[in-house]
């Protein structure tokens, strides 16, 4: 991949990661003009104006400093009572919250602050693409866990203790699910906290989908018995607050895990920006209602979507939350790939392979409906004509 | 009303033209209960009708001037303000006409081709009846949000076309 004679300067556990096959197929896609995404891992939402206002606000005032470097104050005590009021789960703001450059580095922190050499972190798959590189480059090793559609790519307790051995220390969730859309149950997360229970896991707990839950009320792993002082909560402002560009996210868990995390996070980010922090502030104040808006137009693109693929004969569980669908391509006969990267050319319908989010998403692709109402519907025209020449 | 009929009626206010399939299929229900609630509710005079938001501006000159009057008037014994309203309303030219609180009593806008077409209808038409006292006559300059909709070009995705 790299040749000589710069590559010897590099790390081994560099080298022994992969590129994102998100990556690739990026590359791909925006190499083509006219091509109807619905690859995109994000919101097609601009930022709430009133979060934006709060921003300009901040500069306007002068905040062009750094915070401290566990966040603003005033936004973490936000976040300790948001947490308490969505979910029911209370974290201290002064010692058990830390706010970070998106979920993304909340989740490299939290895995380097507990991983030693060696030590493996169990990873549910198909799964959002970074969790198997940052376990590596945190020095662990990646176990990952098939879920599969028939169980609607629900986790089942057994196969945890089918992937447990002596050197197993974390299980990564992630509810609603990147990119299955699957939503675990208070039930299902029940009977895994058993088997966490059971051998003294640590969960590292992904719910940065957690507002974008369309059927029932969404349980937070935490709140679950027995869980909260055994779980590093991971969420941000990216999906439901439609700011990813904003890189805002935040981590809750006990104290002594998250004063280590502020370690590593104080050493190697110092803090989050600060602008953000103050339109994150604003977020979590005054932005319920466009959440709820949000989640409202997410939800009716799910039935529209759900419906045209049924009726193309692409079998497809019913996401409980986030904003993909991830459709069986299996009767097609074509890799994930092969499909992504045919329908791209002949149709120019960019989808996401479903492979590169582990080797069970193999026969699926990842398609978003966070797009307009008429592009869905184009590229549903679009996806059907493509099946049929096949 | 119910939550399945407001449902509707949020995404037809923002998409007059989406297709009673469509509608259907976004909302989860049958092309044939869509197509009740539709019914239930223009019978109701709740959907008045289904218009377009349109920037004149951009194609043919029609309605492409817009101005807002401020109307005041002495009210008729017995029929107030009403009457006087109705007989402004019935004119084509006049787009909407609202009974204001505060120093006038009702806003009327209207829509012509041209300035001299506003002015005509105001001086000819609007302060002949006989109960209005005064009016004065705003033109719009410019159109930036209209009914919810912003009239601008850049809306256009920002997003990169993969991201994970
Ligand atoms: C499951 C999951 N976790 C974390 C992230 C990263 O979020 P952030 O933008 O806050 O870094 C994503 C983004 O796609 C995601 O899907």
């Amino acid at each position: 991949m790299i040749t000589e004679p710069t590559s010897k300067y590099l790390s081994n556990t560099v080298q022994s990661i992969q590129p994102s096959g998100i990556r690739r197929f990026f590359d791909l896609a925006s190499s083509m003009e006219n091509v109807i995404s619905l690859g995109v891992g994000e919101p097609d939402f601009v930022t709430p104006w009133n979060v934006i206002e709060a921003s300009y606000h901040s500069l306007e005032q002068g905040y062009t400093a750094y915070t401290a470097n566990a966040g603003l104050f005033e936004l973490r005590k936000e976040i300790s009572r948001y947490m308490k009021r969505r979910f029911g789960v209370s974290y201290s703001a002064e010692e058990e919250i830390v706010v970070t450059v998106g979920a993304s580095q909340a989740i490299d922190i939290a895995l380097r602050a507990v991983i030693n050499p060696g030590e493996e972190v169990i990873v549910v798959e198909p799964s959002f693409v970074s969790y198997a590189p940052t376990v590596t480059l945190a020095g662990g090793v990646p176990v990952p866990v098939n879920t599969y559609s028939e169980d609607d790519f629900k986790l089942q307790p057994e196969q945890i203790e089918a992937a447990i051995t002596d050197k197993t220390k974390v299980l990564m969730l992630c509810s609603p699910n990147n990119p299955t859309g699957t939503v675990l149950s208070k039930g299902d997360l029940e009977r895994i906290a058993e088997v966490v229970e059971k051998h003294d896991l640590l969960v590292i707990s992904d719910e940065i989908y957690a507002e974008l839950t369309y059927d029932e009320p969404y349980t937070s792993f935490p709140a679950v018995k027995n869980m909260r002082d055994r779980t590093i909560l991971i969420s941000g402002f990216s999906k439901a607050f439609a700011m990813t560009g904003w890189r805002l996210g935040f981590a809750c868990g006990p104290k002594p895990i998250l004063q280590a995390m502020l370690k590593i996070h104080q050493y190697t980010m110092m803090c989050a920006p600060t602008m953000a922090q103050h339109a994150a502030l604003e977020a979590l104040v005054n932005g319920q209602k466009d959440v709820v808006k949000m989640k409202e137009s997410y939800r009716q693109r799910r039935s529209l979507v759900i419906h045209a693929l049924e009726e193309m004969g692409l079998s497809c569980h019913v996401p409980g939350g986030a904003f993909y669908v991830f459709p069986s391509i299996e009767k097609t006969g074509l890799s994930s790939e092969e499909f992504a990267e045919q329908l791209l050319m002949k149709e120019q319908v960019a989808v996401v392979p479903g492979s590169v989010f582990g080797e069970s998403g193999e026969g699926h692709v990842r398609c978003s409906y966070a797009t307009s109402v008429q592009k869905l519907e184009e590229a549903m025209r679009r996806i059907d004509r493509f099946l049929q020449t096949l | 009303m119910n939550s399945t009929e407001r449902e509707l009626l949020k995404l037809i206010e923002k998409n007059g033209r989406l297709e009673t399939g469509t509608i259907a299929k976004l909302m989860g229900i049958t092309e044939d209960e869509t197509k009740q609630i539709l019914d239930k509710l223009e019978k109701e005079k709740v959907i008045l009708g289904y218009s377009a938001i349109i920037d004149w501006t951009k194609g043919t000159e029609e309605g492409a001037v817009t101005a807002m009057i401020d109307v005041k008037v002495t009210p008729k014994r017995g029929v107030g303000f009403d009457k006087v309203a109705e007989r402004i309303y019935r004119f084509p030219e006049v787009k909407a006409v609202y009974l204001m609180s505060g120093v006038y009593d009702l806003s009327v806008s209207i829509e012509g081709k041209t300035m001299a077409e506003v002015g005509r209808f105001v001086s000819e038409k609007l302060s002949t009846i006989d109960s209005v006292i005064s009016t004065t006559t705003h033109f719009i300059l410019k159109k930036y949000k209209h009914d919810g909709l912003v009239f601008s070009d850049n809306d256009e995705d920002k997003r990169i076309v993969v991201s994970p």
